[in-house]
């Protein structure tokens, strides 16, 4: 990716790096299924929208997984709608390539929360039930406090991994950890051995339980949530996958989170859309991850609050009520 | 032959005796299906309990997100730690020759028995999705610590069925031709049950080897299956829970509960079931020293769990460790820790209280103790996470049971008490063989050689004769 390029459009740029890979594991994904249904393995590329055919003669161009063009009747081709077990196969296997990473700058944040919202927007939960939550911060009394979204630091050593009986969260080789609310059986032992509280139950049923009756489970946005197991942020595995940014590091007005690929070693601003290098970036303002003594390896990384507003004043407190 | 002779007729008036004495008790009189009626009635209200919680999800419990493992997961350690004692008592002391175990023995396991059989199911009141309990097998995996749990606490549950079985068979045999009226199936069960046994040479050769391997091999079970249960939390960062002496820690406070456990299963059995002169003050005086020991043996382990973390004094074991001493948990900890360990201990090194009466007192208390000991282990290390809890409804911060979940939590006490219950009402609670055998080993000075002993033939004759 040279200089300028970047400069140009950096996201663009980027993006269709993504896009690449990506559409080559959809297509992956599609022949997988699709071979065993459509004549000939071919499968149909969900890009092209679906047309009626004028004359039934008319053929169009399709690229199938082994990266061959072949041509089939236009009539034939289906819009693409990816069923529970591809959903299930290709949530498991995340996305080829990547390593994604998020950077959380703390000396940015003034509590917005609007990555709270955006976030339980997306994944249909209630005001109290957290992906991401931010706290108040205080290391010792005669620092200020400080505020810190925390999210699901996908740890490369995850405990929750470790300790699930049905290998129902799952570590991906992008980096993601993810549930699979369709096996977990609700023991909870994965929130007793995470140390960063990342983890929530739905002890009642979920808030869009009725709305999302029917719908598709999907592994990588963990709706319809499920009675009776767990969730947790899901670093927007739905949203990675389409080449944009988690719903949390978008809706942030104050420039908080980058969100990126270590491999590639750039990480995006989700508010001013600038690219940046991660190692630099790191380095420069001196990252660390949380609770790392641990040994947990950690995905997320931090930037120091620095420049802290001195007499910290908390708004008011919202006082949060169990609701069915 | 008339030595060997003399002696068959004498261990068989023996046997006649003991087994009256014990076969006694062996029916359904009104007391026990009155006792089965009322334990059945709460087990009623207890389901009715969990049909709520099944519909409405684990919401109708005080667990939270903070607080996510409580009073089901402190009751299913209780009930793994009481059941050890069937290994302690049959395996431990038995195989190192204690004589006075042998009547006891028995009671063990049967503790052992109800206990780890139903340890599993409380698992599944805890669980969010019990419908799903099929997918430990199909995806189980093995760097689980839940499914080394489920491994091993069914094994120890069939090992300590058949170790509750092998060596009742030969009494099994005796009982059949005494049970005269009591119904059919029972006769018919134990005819069945006793799969033949007639004493002879070769088959008390095969049920001595089976019952010696079993009671090698429940050894290593019995103490992997708590340190398992142990490693449920001790696997874990949490403080409270981050311990390397989690294993030792536990299996010792096991033998704990499960001793006294046994105590008071004695002293009932004694009382109502009129066994004065099997389960005597000797034997209550042995077994009460065990507890002694065995209180003793916690207490070292105790310190060690407080004192160290409490020297160092890292940030959040301080904060755990204040809670307790000093804190919300204080009067739940100190009580537990007085009443239920270090005052009995106490009282035991007393020879007068080493007395069926005020021991089954101190069992009690020990015994209670010893489930609020396991609250206190599960519950507030959770309470201070590593991270603050913030922007969430004030019943999640503090942990307090519902009333459903507490009926819940009772089934699996009622539960095992039908089990305990059922097992020694419809079979022999005390061995009466063994008895028979010490006794005539106590009269005649040597061991009955059981192989010249043919009791269905002994049998056999006799119905001839009386058909004459
Ligand atoms: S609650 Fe679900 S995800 Fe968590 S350990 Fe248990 S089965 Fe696995």
């Amino acid at each position: 990716m040279s200089e300028k390029k970047k400069k140009e459009n950096p996201e663009d740029s980027k993006i269709d790096e993504i896009l690449e890979s990506s559409r080559r594991d959809f297509l992956k994904m599609v022949g997988i299924v699709g071979a065993a249904s459509v004549a000939g393995g071919a499968a149909i590329y969900s890009g092209y929208r679906h047309e009626k055919a004028k004359s039934s003669g008319e053929t169009i161009k399709v690229l199938t997984e082994d990266n061959r063009l072949v041509e089939i009747p236009k009539d034939q081709v289906k819009d693409y709608k990816p069923d529970l077990k591809v959903l299930q196969t290709r949530g498991r296997l995340g996305i080829k390539g990547k390593k994604w990473v998020m950077v959380i700058d703390l000396s940015k944040c003034r509590n917005a929360r609007k990555c709270v919202a955006a976030c339980q927007g997306a994944h249909h939960l209630r005001p109290y039930e957290y992906h991401i939550n931010t706290l108040v911060m205080q290391e010792s009394k005669n620092t200020p406090a400080y505020y810190m979204p925390k999210t699901c630091q996908h740890c490369d050593n995850p405990p929750c991994v470790s300790v699930c009986p049905v290998d129902a969260t799952f570590k991906r080789q992008d980096g993601i950890v993810l549930i699979d609310n369709e096996r977990c059986i609700g023991c909870r032992f994965c929130m007793a051995a995470c140390p960063y509280s990342a983890r929530m139950f739905h002890w009642q049923e979920p808030l869009d339980a009725e709305a999302d009756k029917g719908k598709e489970y999907d592994v990588e946005l963990n709706v319809p949530q499920k009675k009776g197991t767990i969730s947790k942020c899901l670093f927007s595995a739905d949203r990675v996958r389409e080449e944009t940014l988690p719903y949390c590091v978008s809706a942030c007005p104050n420039g908080v989170f980058y969100f990126g690929d270590e491999n590639e070693n750039a990480v995006t601003n989700g508010t001013t859309k600038e690219t940046v290098m991660l190692s630099e970036l790191l380095e420069k303002n001196a990252g660390y991850r949380i609770l790392d003594e641990l040994g947990t390896k950690p995905r997320v990384y931090y930037l120091p609050p620095k420049n802290r507003i001195f007499d910290f004043k908390q708004g008011p407190a919202t006082e949060y009520k169990e609701t069915t | 032959m008339t030595t060997s002779h003399s002696g068959s007729t004498r261990y068989r008036e023996r046997v006649d005796s003991v087994s009256k004495d014990i076969l006694r008790n062996v029916r359904f009189n009104q007391g026990f299906i009155l006792w089965m009626g009322f334990l059945t009635a709460v087990l009623a209200v207890c389901l009715f309990a969990y049909t709520i919680q099944l519909r409405k999800g684990l919401g109708v419990t005080g667990l939270r997100d903070i607080t996510s493992w409580g009073m089901y997961i402190a009751n299913f350690v209780f009930f793994v730690a009481t059941s050890l004692v069937g290994m302690l008592i049959s395996s431990v002391l038995g195989l190192i020759g204690f004589k006075w175990v042998k009547p006891i023995a028995r009671i063990a396991e049967i503790i052992a028995v109800a206990f780890a059989s139903i340890a599993g199911l409380i698992i599944i009141s805890d669980m969010g999705r019990p419908d799903r309990l099929p997918n430990v097998f199909i995806y189980g995996r093995v760097q689980s610590p839940i499914l080394w749990d489920v491994t091993v606490v069914t094994t120890y549950f069939l090992v300590s069925l058949m170790l509750w079985f092998i060596p009742m068979i030969p009494d099994l045999a005796i009982a059949k031709t005494r049970l005269n009226g009591r119904p059919a199936f029972l006769v018919k069960a134990y005819e069945l049950l006793s799969i033949n046994w007639v004493g002879h040479k070769k088959q008390v050769k095969t049920l001595n080897e089976a019952g010696r391997i079993l009671l090698i091999l429940i050894v290593p079970l019995a103490f992997a299956i708590h340190t398992v249960t142990s490693w449920l939390f001790a696997v874990t960062p949490r403080a409270g829970w981050d311990s390397s002496i989690f294993g030792p820690y536990f299996i010792s406070g096991a033998f704990v509960s499960g001793t006294s456990a046994v105590i008071i299963a004695m002293f009932f059995y004694r009382k109502s079931y009129k066994l004065e002169k099997y389960l005597t003050d000797f034997h209550f005086e042995k077994i009460g020293r065990v507890l002694a020991l065995v209180s003793i043996v916690y207490i070292y382990f105790n310190i060690n769990e407080f004192l160290v973390p409490g020297y160092k004094l890292k940030t959040l074991d301080e904060i755990h460790l204040k809670e307790l001493l000093a804190g919300e948990y204080a009067p739940l900890f100190w009580g537990v820790q007085l009443l239920g360990l270090l005052i009995p201990v106490i009282l035991l090194l007393f020879k007068q209280f080493r007395k069926p009466l005020p021991m089954v007192v101190i069992a009690s208390f020990v015994l209670a103790a010893s489930w609020l000991k396991r609250y206190i282990i599960v519950v507030p290390p959770q309470a201070h996470p590593f991270l603050p809890v913030q922007n969430v409804p004030v019943e999640w911060i503090v942990y307090t049971p519902t009333l459903i979940e507490i009926a819940i939590s009772v089934a699996p006490l009622v539960l095992a008490l039908m089990i305990i219950t059922i097992l020694s009402k419809l079979f022999p609670v005390l061995p009466i063989h063994e008895l028979a055998e010490e006794e005539t080993l106590a009269v005649d000075g040597h061991e009955t050689d059981l192989a010249h002993i043919d009791e269905t033939a002994v049998y056999n004759e006799e119905k001839k004769a009386n058909n004459n």
